[in-house]
């Protein structure tokens, strides 16, 4: 029994019981308590979007301390030692745990999945609700940890033991508890969105919509979504294990109590190596459908992508104690993780050459996502193959926890979480809001982004060549490291970072004058294929009045003989 | 109530079930990561075998056989839903549930007596994977059983019906974990 | 509603259930007779083969689509993977240059308790 014999007798969107009501819906219910999956993917992005304003904040901070050392920071104050550590601990969790996560995958794939098989919502709209409630409320347990006596916890996202378990050693007894409850519960929360992004996608496709039609930005979330579902479960375990540490005085990880902190590592980096791979893949899933719509050729190698992404998936999870080669592991099992991590280089790299490919002879149009995907491509590059000196365990001896390190995640990180994002709002965001963003000062946020964020970090792999250490508060400590050249690479990235800050304005008054007043924007403004594009800018509850059918994939443009260099997936043949 | 997108089944199995699936594959690894990280660690600590011979070895099979008990009555529900006969379904449900409410009573009365002991979760490490073990199993119980009413309640005014099943499969998924904790807490010794 | 295309036919729960507790039986009374390798097979082995036949007749997974299988079998794989990678770590109680210290303390029983717990941290042996 196939899908298409079932859905056809129900193509037809019928308005739910409640819904003749909806027009009357109050503020509150229509917003704030929507089961709409468009309105619970906009409320992640614009969450996500406030914590990165959040987390930036913090590295402003942190940075200006590292520059001018002991001087009170603007907008801040003077800088502890505690509440540097704060600072960057924070940053770091915020930034992945409360930007990337809910902007790439909850984000885009709650407001995009249904719309780009072709369907009316998610299957368990209620569980999706459930969700975002509860990631909203990870949002304010991590803001209350800020919040308490002692402020917020300092030991790293990380949170190694000892230092995570001891309040004699983190000195931030309430903190460290809470933020542990902020991380466990944005886990919980992603892992019932999971749910939903896979069942929908494997479940709820169009008539039609076979495995290969599906576009590329669906399989990578789903795919991501497994790979987090797959990875987190011994975490969750652990941070339980943690918690328990913290507050009952368990000894799961204390060494002289019989536990083991190498435990947490080992637990801790099982899921925190998929899990960058898990924010990686819908970012390259964006990054592949904008370069589709604005090269107007087909993805060069669809099938081998998705063989490629499924080898990628299955591979990070061999690769994780490339973080702990100086932690004391067995060095016969730090041989191991050497070869399968320069080993996992090689499928990304040909994700790599294949968006290239597709690029090469295509009509290119240069505009504002354009960039920004081609942007990723660029930035990306660099921080894939400097990770190569990282993960071959020899040279990660001397660049361990230097901000060689730091410089090399930034490099993947920046283009995932924010350059990638920027490439999928301003393509969407003609179909989210019905307008358009302006083009002008969406090249000048592309510029004066891109230009200072490297300004920052290669000032960073040289200081982290040099022997800089990570989690440091004041070089002045450490005379080798407190030179003239040194302090001035240090100048020259936090003045880059307070410029690209500067720049990020223009997109949010680019943002939010576009979205009140900005020119109307017609259905299918980039003459794309997907089917979001057939519904009305923006879709209106169950998205379309017909759901529509699925004839072909997702990358039919420019084929020969054809007079539109496009072909929409519901066009009938 | 439900978008046209529930009723979709491209994969050829009905929504509800395939998400329960999924469910399983999250928990497998929660209790597989706990899990694994007590054997590793009881294998290098000798010590701890004669922390387990502590254990209840008896309310551990007794419970074993509650939960073996209630997985029978949660597949006769099956039966009776597939047959139609929702009322019938709701009864073997709620007997389900309270087999799960007999574990936790027994296993109740069995850390009491294991706590004025002595072996509290502080004890040492044996005893800090043991409550830790079998709490977040307790608490899976406890859940399972609150969804479960919540099925039986639709299912006796013969609503629902599918949910019966896939409710099943997660109560199962609770006795299987339970099939190893068994013989992981109790007997190894 | 229930799509239970593969209206599969019963297997005899009782006489499923009545092997289990049988199984269950046989995983008490092997670990009495003392001899290590009956009692790993007893506890161990028999978990194995419950929770198999709780997996397939109550479960139904026999009839269940096949992926289904693959997508179970891959967390359980990751676990063996997991237990790979770590427990040449963990699994040790000591190294060249350190042990572990002594993995339990027990409180005295609640009826003659005087002093305080072990606080997280402090040493204890």
């Amino acid at each position: 029994m196939t899908g298409s014999e079932m859905s056809h007798t129900t193509a037809h969107a019928h308005p739910e019981g409640a819904h003749d009501a909806h027009h009357e819906q109050g503020w509150f219910l229509k917003y704030f308590w929507s089961t709409d999956h468009k309105i619970i993917g906009l409320q992640y992005m614009l969450t996500g979007m406030l914590m990165a304003l959040v987390g930036a904040f913090m590295a402003y901070v942190f940075r200006m301390q590292l520059a001018f050392p002991g001087q009170s920071v603007p907008g801040f104050g003077v800088v502890t030692p505690g509440q540097y550590n704060m600072l960057v601990t924070n940053h770091g969790s915020i930034m992945i745990f409360w930007v990337a996560m809910p902007v790439l995958i909850a984000g885009f794939g709650n407001y995009l999945i249904p719309l780009m098989i072709g369907a009316d919502d998610m299957v368990f709209p209620r569980l999706n609700r459930l969700s975002y409630q509860l990631f909203f409320l990870s949002v304010l347990v991590l803001a209350t940890s800020l919040a308490v006596q002692n402020g917020g916890f300092g030991g790293a996202w990380t949170a190694y033991p000892p230092l995570s378990a001891n309040k004699a050693y983190n000195l931030t007894p309430l903190g460290s508890s809470l933020w542990l409850v902020a991380v466990a519960l944005e886990f919980v929360a992603f892992l019932l969105g999971g749910i939903n992004f896979i069942v929908t996608s494997m479940n709820s496709r169009a008539p039609g919509m076979k495995a290969f039609d599906v576009p590329i930005l669906v399989w990578t979330i789903v795919i991501a979504s497994v790979m987090f579902m797959a990875s987190v479960g011994p975490l969750i375990a652990g941070a339980v294990m943690l918690l328990f540490d913290q507050t009952l005085g368990t000894s799961f990880f204390n060494p002289t109590r019989g536990g083991d902190p190498i435990l947490w590592q080992h637990l801790f980096w099982f899921f925190g190596h998929p899990e960058v791979y898990v924010v990686l893949l819908p970012a390259m899933g964006i990054v592949a459908e904008v370069m589709t719509v604005f090269a107007r050729k087909k993805l060069f190698a669809y099938k081998t992508v998705i063989y490629t992404i499924i080898g990628t998936a299955m591979l990070s999870f061999f690769v994780w104690a490339h973080h702990q080669f100086v932690a004391g592991i067995d060095p016969r099992m730090a041989n191991i993780f050497t070869v399968t991590t320069v080993l996992i280089s090689i499928p990304i790299a040909e994700m790599c050459f294949v968006y290239i490919a597709t690029l090469y002879g295509g009509s290119i149009t240069l505009s504002t996502p354009m960039l920004w995907a081609l942007g990723f491509m660029a930035e990306f590059l660099v921080g894939g193959v400097t990770g190569i000196y990282l993960g071959a365990s020899g040279t990660d001896i001397f660049f361990h926890d230097t901000y060689f390190v730091i410089a090399h995640f930034h490099y993947t990180f920046f283009p995932i979480a924010i350059i990638a994002t920027m490439s999928g709002v301003t393509f969407w965001f003609p179909k989210m809001f019905g307008r358009t963003m302006n083009e002008f000062w969406g090249k000048v946020h592309f510029w004066g982004t891109i230009i200072p964020f490297n300004g920052i970090f290669i000032p960073l792999f040289v200081l982290g060549a040099a022997g800089e250490h990570r989690r440091i508060f004041d070089y002045h400590n450490f005379p080798h490291l407190d030179t003239p050249g040194l302090g001035m690479l240090r100048m020259i990235a936090t003045l880059s970072l307070v410029v690209m800050l500067a720049f990020q304005f223009v997109f949010i008054v680019n943002f939010l004058v576009s979205m009140f007043r900005g020119p109307r924007a017609p259905r299918n403004p980039w003459r794309s294929n997907t089917l979001e594009w057939t519904a009305d800018s923006p879709p209106p509850h169950g998205n379309w009045p017909v759901l529509p059918d699925c004839h072909r994939g997702p990358y039919e443009y420019s084929v020969p003989g054809r007079e539109q260099d496009f072909w929409p997936q519901d066009e009938k043949a | 109530m439900r978008p046209i997108a529930t009723t979709r089944s491209a994969m050829g199995i009905p929504t509800g079930r395939l998400a329960v699936w999924w469910v399983l594959v999250s928990e497998i690894v929660i209790f597989g990561g706990l899990l694994a990280s007590y054997v590793m660690n009881r294998i290098a600590h000798a010590e701890w075998g004669a922390q387990a011979a502590h254990t209840n070895t008896w309310a551990g099979a007794f419970n074993t056989l509650v939960l073996l008990t209630s997985s029978l009555s949660a597949v006769f529900a099956h039966q009776a839903a597939e047959g139609g006969d929702g009322r019938r379904a709701a009864r073997f449900l709620r007997l389900t549930v309270l087999g799960g409410g007999i574990f936790l009573v027994v296993k109740s009365i069995e850390w009491t007596h294991e706590i004025r002991e002595g072996f509290v979760i502080q004890s040492g490490g044996f005893w800090s994977y043991y409550y830790t073990a079998a709490g977040l199993h307790a608490f899976h119980v406890i859940a399972g059983m609150c969804v479960m009413l919540w099925v039986a309640a639709s299912a006796e005014r013969n609503q629902d019906l599918h949910r019966v099943e896939n409710v099943g499969i997660y109560w199962h998924f609770v006795d299987v974990v339970w099939i190893f904790l068994f013989p992981l807490l109790y007997i190894a010794k | 509603m229930s799509a239970h295309a593969e209206s599969h036919r019963h297997p005899d729960y009782l006489k499923v259930y009545f092997t289990l507790v049988g199984l269950l039986v046989v995983s008490v009374v092997g670990p009495m007779v003392g001899i290590r390798v009956v009692t790993l097979i007893a506890a161990f082995g028999v978990a194995l083969v419950k929770a198999y036949m709780v997996a397939k007749n109550f479960m139904h997974l026999n009839v269940e689509k096949r992926w289904i299988h693959w997508a179970l079998a891959l967390a359980l794989v990751f676990m063996v993977l997991l237990y790979a990678g770590v427990s040449p770590d963990v699994g040790r109680d000591s190294g060249q240059r350190w042990t572990k210290g002594a993995g339990w303390h027990q409180l005295p029983p609640s009826h003659e308790k005087a002093g305080a717990e072990g606080t997280p941290g402090a040493p204890r042996h």
